[in-house]
């Protein structure tokens, strides 16, 4: 009898605070992006597929799906970090195979190129003009530095250099500072 | 209770939190006469030398310029020309160390002055008469920028349309050593007020606020002598204390109010100029002189004078020391602006620019280099001392974490950067320096977050049109094949070349295929090779390119020159390529050779026949290593490194795909005939009999080689 | 010649972290003579092995980290925990307890928790905690002051009572503990309480000779001593003065409503002030800048706490003193006290606002 009422009373309290919860997600229920969407927001959307993914978009469809965080070599260690808080998982190191790179950017010979469009044709963000026959050109400020046209091209005009520093980017490294040194 | 106008009027000073008290150290510049230098043998004028943009540049090398001739010219409202601050000659336009604590080259430009200090003509304004877009217009071609430190474009400051209360001269001069603003005033009040009149007439105030330290009583006592004429000119002394010339700081002594965050100080009715741009627009409007030179306090226990320099903009720092008897130490800190918030030079050939106020050389027992950083004890100095409340040493823990949230959240970007805390601080920890770093990174990620979105942006808008066109372009397809059925049926007849289309189309899908799902191990080869191929490349241009300067008789045109790189080039990675590439490809091989042999005739056509070459040899590169293993690549590789072994493989790969060709062509001999007669009457319908005797060829070598 | 890049600010204040802590200790001394004067020479030798014990164990720590020794050795902070500890314990307790405390203090509050700056809680009332809770006995033997003493100690009676328990005459440490007419003296703080609990009303404890007027004989001129070190150290602005004042003054107010209330159970405000550790805690302990709060509220919230701690705890507590718990308390709290007394940084509007 007392094994019976006990029961009765856990399971209509399981019951109840069963309801309660129930009624809590429904009524207090936060709107939120989509995890995916917050994951595509932190990527650095160069677009490289240096993940193995074709595409930031992919690969954050990738991460909701349980896939490592650690594969993007663009975003670099804040990156991890912010997918890592967001994620609810530890931060870990960049994937060992892939490492983090100088910000670089594409740059076409010019004299060299044959107007191919190849280029254009592979760039993911547009950042790449010129007209079939007739030479192309990076838009240095929109290029993503993915490295994506450097493959297509037939002449192996295009470098990837080095962004090089401005005073207003300077992030006040003040051992790199070549000092001169007077005798 | 008295309203605000009429406490500023009974001469209430108020006070801001923290602030500290170094040493001033000014007598040793301040009771001196201005001295004038002598002109320096070169000038060294970076274009830019405010916040903003640079000019467009007006003058090239060789050029002779008179003094106060604009060297670049406004072409935006960022913009602010520099001057020719004597006459001479312009020698270079090149990039040289940037009087900015990073020491990166600018674009600075040069000029050895003639001695001769030949005037442009020039055109005084009267200011009563003229209008507003005049003086403002006047301002800015005179290269005018705050001469406080900061260097923001004083046309701009000046041109607000927002109703403006009070106008703050700044003559606080709070750094210690510094008394270039000092000097200005004893020696040029007068014509600092005119120029305050002009900036009155710009900004309609309610009342001038004059802002002086009180330990500048001569200086003080000249103004007040010179505004008494003016009675809304208010002359007011703060007491000594780092940092009241802060802009914020200065406004909340004089006026109590504090600037919002995220505001700027009109936006509450506050206009705030430098004494020194006061005098400048003065001497800009009155005498049409643009700002050629500046007052710079030239101070420290190295120096045998120590005095305050009238120099031209542009004059190195190192000719400024020499005048004013510089004795180097072994490790000499060479100082740009004051102790506090100056930075150290690397090199001492950085010129003096609008900023420019003081050059500080100390000896090591006057300002001691800091020693070993110290744990932080909590002790709470730095917050103590803070003239924005700030809570430094929470910035420090979080800035050590680069947790940009807590450091937002603690209000990091507030920091005025004036080195209170780290003067305070026991352990010795250069806290200004954490937050620059702190602050740098943050704007980088800000500025990595905007591109980011706009990467994505038009990543998407690119998705976009990429799938409209292709839609575009199935729409009309599907058009077109209906109209070609339709005429099909109307004829009645099959066509013999659009089975063979189709053929060729299977075929090509079938490649596509291969390649389309390459290893990623693979491409990494493939970009490796590539790799090694650009800089055999680089090599040979070089080599191009030494061959002319050696033997210019024979190889005087650079052009014919690069025509013989390009064919070798494109000969070298033929042969490369042409070890790993099967049967198949041969025939491409063979048909570029005639190509790359007819070169030789026209420069153009011959890069693009090697650039076609090079497509085709590539192309074929590809394929084969697509479907290939490893070790063949291996080879390849090899096999690249020694040009002569791998002609030797490329001529036998050429004489099996010819025999492999020998034996497509004996079964149907008829209908390869037909076909080079089609050829003869239509290159178009040749092009696709070559296509199908290759494809036949390359069937014919799978089947053999299988 | 080569020029040397450094960060603006080029000039700072000449005072170091290892200065700041030297003043402190010497600070201290005015209290630390008249202990020692009415208390017996005890103490010096407790200061001396507490000394040696921190520098040793600080070493051996920073050996084992992998860090320079010299460099911290010279902070002077070790020397400061272990002054504010010998100060604190019975000036003959045996010598291993000033030892185990300094030890603990060093190795695990202080450089287990990542060395100098990055305590959460004060090393010298940490370890003074750990050897109350252990060691209850040993460190509630106070002798009776000088004037009371039954039995005067040589210098070298005190060496031997601290490493034996036996003065060289052969008193045994309780023996020494009785006055002339053989009672055994406890602390003024102690007495009252004791007698409180068998029923004493708080005017007929006072008449005992342990106290003094007011306060307790001898305790009142350490007390004052120390006020004076403390007076010194706010002169020299080493310490802010608002953690001191909020302790005294919270102390003072709790206590004088305490004894208005009920004037036979509870001590007056000037028994607390000047009885057991006030000043010291006040101007010495509770000042130590790593474990106390950081803003100006903060600060005189965190010593409202403590002197509201300490007067709870002496009046209703178990423990005759309470500065050390009251401490370590408040140092728990000291995270979210900086954290909701953050002040209103230039040019934002105050927070209550923000809401």
């Amino acid at each position: 009898m007392t094994l019976l009422t006990a029961l009765i009373a856990l399971g209509s309290l399981a019951l109840i605070f069963g309801a309660v919860l129930g009624y809590a997600a429904i009524r207090f229920k936060v709107e939120s992006d989509p995890l995916v969407e917050q994951i595509d927001d932190i990527l650095p959307q160069t677009q490289c597929g240096q993940c193995g993914y074709p595409g930031c978009r992919p690969y954050a469809e990738a991460i909701a799906n349980g896939d490592d965080i650690n594969k993007c070599p663009p975003g670099g260690e804040a990156t991890i970090r912010k997918l890592a808080d967001l994620m609810g998982v530890d931060a870990k190191p960049l994937d060992a195979a892939q490492t983090e790179a100088v910000k670089r950017v594409a740059y076409i010979r010019e004299d060299e190129c044959i107007g191919c469009t190849k280029c254009i044709q592979a760039c993911p963000v547009d950042a790449i003009v010129g007209a079939s026959k007739l030479m192309h050109t990076v838009l240095v400020d929109e290029c993503t530095g993915c490295d994506l046209c450097v493959e297509p091209c037939p002449v192996d005009c295009i470098d990837m250099v080095p962004l090089s520093a401005t005073p207003e980017r300077w992030k006040w490294d003040l051992t790199a500072i070549p000092v001169k040194v007077v005798e | 209770m008295p309203s605000l106008f009429q406490q500023i009027q009974a001469g209430v000073i108020w006070d801001f939190h923290g602030g500290v008290h170094p040493p001033p150290r000014k007598q040793q510049t301040s009771q001196k006469p201005v001295a004038v230098m002598p002109l320096p043998d070169r000038l060294y004028i970076p274009l830019r030398q405010h916040i903003g943009v640079a000019g467009q540049l007006l003058v090239k090398p060789g050029d002779q310029v008179l003094k106060g001739q604009p060297l670049t010219a406004a072409d935006n409202s960022m913009a602010v020309p520099v001057h020719a601050p004597t006459s001479g000659i312009v020698r270079a336009i090149m990039p040289h160390t940037s009087p900015h604590p990073s020491a990166l080259p600018e674009l600075t430009l040069l000029l050895e002055p003639d001695g001769l200090e030949q005037w442009r003509p020039r055109e005084p304004l009267n200011f009563a008469t003229s209008d507003k877009m005049t003086l403002l217009n006047r301002i800015q071609d005179s290269g005018i920028a705050g001469m406080g430190g900061a260097g923001f474009p004083t046309h701009l400051k000046s041109g607000v349309t927002q109703p403006v209360d009070y106008l703050i001269i700044n003559a606080v001069e709070c750094e210690p050593y510094i008394s270039a603003d000092d000097l200005l005033m004893q020696e040029a009040a007068t014509t600092i007020v005119k120029g305050i009149d002009i900036l009155c007439r710009l900004l309609n105030p309610k009342a001038v606020l004059i802002g002086i330290e009180d330990d500048k009583p001569i200086a003080a006592a000249a103004m007040m002598a010179a505004c008494n004429q003016r009675e809304n000119y208010l002359v007011r002394t703060v007491p000594t204390k780092y940092p009241s010339g802060g802009e914020k700081q200065l406004i909340q002594l004089l006026t109590n109010k504090e600037v919002p965050n995220g505001r700027r100080p009109v936006d509450i009715g506050i206009v705030m100029q430098n004494v020194g741009t006061a005098f400048a627009i003065a001497q800009a409007v009155l005498d049409d002189q643009p700002l050629l030179s500046r007052i710079v306090t030239v101070a420290g226990d190295t120096l045998s004078q120590p005095q305050n320099v009238l120099a031209l903009l542009g004059t190195p720092v190192s000719a400024l020391l020499d005048f004013c008897g510089f004795q180097p130490e072994s490790s000499q800190r060479v100082i740009m602006g004051g102790p506090m918030m100056g930075f150290a030079l690397a090199d001492l050939s950085v010129p003096v620019v609008k900023t420019t106020n003081c050059i500080l050389a100390p000896s090591a027992q006057e300002l001691p280099a800091d020693t070993k950083e110290m744990p932080c004890i909590r002790c709470s100095s730095c917050a103590d001392a803070c003239p924005a409340s700030l809570l430094p040493q929470q910035l420090l823990w979080y800035s050590k974490a680069k947790d940009t949230n807590k450091l937002a959240e603690y209000n990091l970007a507030d920091c005025i950067e004036c080195g209170a805390c780290a003067y305070v601080c026991p352990s010795e920890i250069p806290l200004v320096q954490y937050y620059r770093v702190a602050k740098a990174e943050i704007r980088e990620q800000q500025r990595e977050a905007l591109k980011a979105e706009q990467a994505k942006a038009r990543f998407e808008a690119r998705n976009a049109r990429l799938e409209r066109e292709k839609q575009q372009r199935a729409e009309r397809n599907q058009q077109l094949a209906a109209a070609r059925q339709q005429q099909q049926l109307a004829s009645g007849a099959s066509d013999a070349v659009a089975d063979a289309l189709a053929r060729i189309k299977a075929r090509q899908a079938q490649q596509t295929d291969g390649a389309a799902g390459p290893d990623k191990a693979v491409i990494q080869a493939e970009r490796e090779q590539k790799k090694q191929q650009a800089r055999e490349y680089q090599q040979q241009k070089a080599a191009a390119n030494t061959e002319p300067a050696a033997q210019p008789a024979s190889d005087a045109d650079s052009k014919a020159a690069a025509v013989a790189a390009a064919v070798a080039r494109a000969k070298a990675k033929k042969a490369a390529d042409s070890v790993k590439t099967d049967d198949a490809i041969s025939p491409a091989t063979a048909t570029d050779k005639p190509a790359a042999d007819s070169s030789t005739t026209d420069p153009r056509q011959a890069a693009i026949a090697a650039a076609i070459a090079r497509a085709k040899a590539k192309k074929a590169g590809a394929t084969e290593v697509a479907t290939s293993p490893a070790p063949e690549i291996s080879t390849a590789d090899t096999s690249t490194t020694d040009p002569r072994k791998a002609a030797v493989a490329a001529a036998l790969a050429r004489a099996k795909a010819k025999k492999a060709a020998g034996h497509a062509t004996s079964p149907e001999p008829a209908t390869d005939a037909a076909a080079a007669e089609q050829a003869i009457e239509d290159p178009r319908k040749a092009a696709i009999a070559a296509a199908i005797a290759r494809a036949k060829a390359k069937k014919q070598a799978d089947s053999e080689n299988s | 010649m080569s020029f040397k890049i450094a960060s603006s600010p080029h000039q700072r204040i000449s005072r170091s972290t290892a200065q700041i802590m030297r003043i402190v200790t010497l600070a201290c001394l005015p209290g630390i003579a008249v202990q020692a004067v009415l208390f017996g020479y005890g103490v010096l030798i407790q200061l001396l092995l507490a000394i040696v014990t921190a520098w040793l164990s600080e070493a051996a720590v920073l050996k084992l980290r992998g860090k320079a020794v010299l460099p911290s050795l010279k902070d002077n902070s070790a020397l400061l925990t272990a002054v504010l500890l010998a100060i604190s314990i019975p000036p003959y307790a045996p010598w291993w307890l000033v030892v185990i405390g300094t030890a603990f203090a060093i190795i695990i509050v202080k450089q287990l928790y990542g060395g100098l700056g990055n305590n959460l809680f004060n090393p010298a009332m940490a370890a003074y905690v750990l050897l109350l809770i252990s060691f209850p006995l040993q460190m509630t033997q106070w002798l009776p002051p000088l004037s009371l003493q039954s039995v005067s100690l040589t210098p070298l009676d005190a060496l031997c009572t601290v490493f034996s328990q036996y003065s060289c005459s052969g008193f045994s440490l309780s023996q020494l503990q009785s006055s002339i007419d053989g009672i055994t003296m406890a602390t003024p703080l102690d007495t009252l309480r004791t007698d409180l609990n068998r029923g004493l009303t708080l005017d007929e404890s006072l008449q005992k000779p342990v106290f003094y007027g007011f306060a307790g004989a001898g305790w009142l001129w350490v007390n004052l001593a120390y006020l004076a070190g403390g007076l010194l150290l706010l002169q020299q602005k080493i310490i802010s003065w608002r953690i001191p004042l909020a302790i005294l003054s919270s102390l003072f107010v709790l206590s004088s409503i305490a004894s208005l209330a009920s004037s036979d159970t509870v001590a007056g405000p000037l028994f607390h002030l000047f009885s057991g550790g006030t000043m010291l805690a006040a101007f010495f302990i509770a000042t130590d800048p790593v474990s106390a709060s950081t803003t100006n509220k903060g600060r005189l919230l965190y010593g409202g706490l403590i002197g509201l701690l300490v007067f709870l705890i002496r009046n209703f507590g178990g423990y005759p003193d309470a500065y050390a718990f009251a401490v370590l308390l408040a140092n728990m709290v000291v995270p979210l006290i900086d954290y909701y007394t953050r002040p209103r940084t230039y040019g934002h509007r105050p927070r209550s606002e923000l809401k």
